[in-house]
């Protein structure tokens, strides 16, 4: 090895053959290079890695205060402080999830290193697992961030509510990478014209998964068709808890079944949506 | 013709090989097969279907009919083992300029399960004249050197089959000399197989054993270029491209 770094540098210069360890199936290894990549992204610029907060914490002080200032009106109950900012900061879980998975896609769409990426023996599965843990990882983030904040500006405290939240936030990270893989798909599909549904597309769900305000509030039709969205059931059921109430078990059972059909879908679009890929040269589009 | 074995299964095997778009054929009923060790030029004119022959080898695109084998393995069903020991570049894909060389390289490494990365990197980036740009961001690259980094990265792994879409594209005639003169050298001390696209009809004529010449999807001349070019009955591939591009037909053999 020290004769390697002795040589001259050049055309003559020796190198040593590769040591491959290739894991067949799905790797963690491969999972973990392309999160790296997305790290060292973060890591090198300051601007994006402060995006990752600038939102949020916009978001939070907006409603944060007009909740305050709700309450005010109504002579002080702060449960309307608690369904807004509770709202606010489940909702932005959720977005931001959806949001990572599409736009680390993008990413390699801007730097016209799909063609890279598609070429080594990553597979398909192994792709949006690593897109879906980057956004739990964000949010991860994100959501400490915002629960600190809401602490300290508003005596907001989500940790009070203990476990009771937790079946609801993870059934909107599961509709997040459900409508992530869907909005990846699409983009794939539609090319730079659909880019904008990275950003887009949750906010179409957003009037109708009663996020600020309960189903009760929509119109009978509606209501109906809300109760399809698994964001709906989390949503209630946030309030629910966030009132005192008992974790609503059945709005956590509703939600983790149309979260199993939301993700089927998603995968059965994603497959389909990578064979016309393949059909149609779609992975070799350089533009960007 | 070094190291080139005619009687291994052929690290690239080709058959009746077939893609349309729609009702566009772009690669029509093509076979052929490259030999472990061999250094293939594919040559033709701007839209022939070379790249789309490319795409096909690498599992990229989906052949509408006809089979694909590398290294033994169909493709695209067996993409997954076969792309662990192949690899691909072209001066039209790029690392993301954003990160700097070293962060990309590790990327890849990665993805390809290379443990020595370091080593790997450090040997092949001065191979390539980048010895100490390690630290650089890639996207202030000129376009000479991150061509030559896509060719490090494409080296990473060892591939057995190394697949290039006009590697010389972005190089002055000395830089592209030299990448010329590493392939044949890579190839000599590991036997890996090249199979590159190309309009540099000189590099063809130096760097390859055999050329693929295609038009119009088909493969019109197949040969050592010495033999094509005594076929054909001109001095050069330069000569024979003109006229083939001005002609815009097939070239026949008297
Ligand atoms: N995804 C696609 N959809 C439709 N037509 C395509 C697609 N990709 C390539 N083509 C067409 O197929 C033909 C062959 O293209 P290809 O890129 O394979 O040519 P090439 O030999 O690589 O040319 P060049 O030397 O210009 O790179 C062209 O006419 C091109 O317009
Ligand atoms: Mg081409």
């Amino acid at each position: 090895m020290s004769a390697v770094r002795a040589a001259a540098p050049g055309p003559t210069s020796p190198v040593p053959p590769a040591e491959i360890a290739l894991r067949p199936g799905i790797s963690a290894g491969r999972i973990v290079a392309l999160l790296l990549r997305q790290l060292f992204l973060y890591r090198r610029s300051m601007i994006r890695s402060l995006e990752i907060i600038y939102w949020p914490v916009l978001d939070l002080l907006v409603w944060g205060f007009l909740s305050v200032y709700v309450a005010r009106l109504r002579g002080g109950a702060g449960v309307a402080v608690a369904f807004l900012i509770g709202g606010m900061i489940l909702w932005d879980i959720f977005f931001r999830v959806q949001q990572a998975i599409s736009v680390s896609f993008l990413e390699d769409v801007w730097t016209r290193n799909l063609v890279n990426v598609f070429v080594s023996p990553i597979s398909t599965v192994e792709f949006l697992l690593a897109t879906m843990l980057l956004g739990v990882m964000k949010i991860v983030v994100i959501g400490f961030l915002l629960a600190a904040l809401a602490l300290a500006l508003y005596a907001f405290n989500i940790f009070q509510y203990g476990l009771g939240l937790l079946p609801f936030v993870l059934n909107l990270i599961l509709a997040a990478w459900g409508m992530g893989i869907i909005t990846t798909a699409l983009i794939l599909r539609f090319g730079q014209g659909a880019e904008a549904l990275a950003w887009a597309l949750a906010f179409l769900f957003q009037p109708f998964s009663a996020v600020f305000y309960p189903v009760a509030v929509l119109p009978p039709a509606l209501q109906a068709a809300a109760w399809i969205l698994p964001t709906t059931h989390a949503f209630e059921g946030m309030r629910a808890v966030l009132a005192g109430r008992a974790v609503p078990w059945a709005h956590v059972g509703w939600a983790a079944v149309e979260n199993a059909v939301l993700l089927g879908l998603a995968a059965a679009v994603f497959a389909w949506v990578m064979r016309i890929a393949r059909e149609t040269g779609l992975l070799l589009r350089t533009e960007g | 013709m070094a190291g080139v074995d005619q009687h291994a299964v052929p690290a690239i095997a080709v058959e009746q090989l077939t893609k349309a778009f729609g009702r566009l054929v772009v690669v029509d009923d093509i076979s052929f097969s490259v030999a472990p060790g061999e250094i293939v030029g594919f040559l033709g004119p701007n839209g022939a279907g070379k790249t789309t022959t490319l795409a096909m080898l690498l599992g990229l695109l989906r052949p509408t009919r006809g089979r694909v084998r590398v290294l033994g393995l169909p493709m695209p069903q067996a993409r997954q083992r076969v792309l662990a020991r192949v690899n691909f570049t072209s001066p039209y894909v790029s690392l993301p300029g954003n990160l700097s060389v070293r962060e990309n390289l590790t990327v890849f490494a990665r993805l390809y399960g290379v443990r020595n990365a370091r080593s790997r990197m450090e040997g092949l980036l001065a191979r390539f004249g980048l010895a100490g740009m390690e630290g650089r961001t890639t996207g202030r690259l000129s376009s000479g050197e991150s061509t030559r980094l896509g060719l490090v990265k494409a080296l990473l792994n060892d591939p057995q089959v190394l697949f290039l879409d006009e590697p010389t594209a972005s190089l002055d005639p000395d830089g592209a000399e030299r990448v010329r003169e590493i392939l044949r050298q890579i190839r000599a001390e590991r036997g890996m197989t090249i199979f590159y696209t190309s309009h540099n009809m000189q590099e063809v004529e130096r760097l390859s054993d055999r050329i693929l010449f295609l038009h119009r999807g088909r493969v019109i001349a197949e040969g050592p270029p010495r033999d094509v070019l005594r076929r054909f009955e001109r001095d050069t591939l330069e000569r024979m491209f003109l006229d083939l591009a001005r002609e815009g037909q097939e070239v026949s053999a008297p």
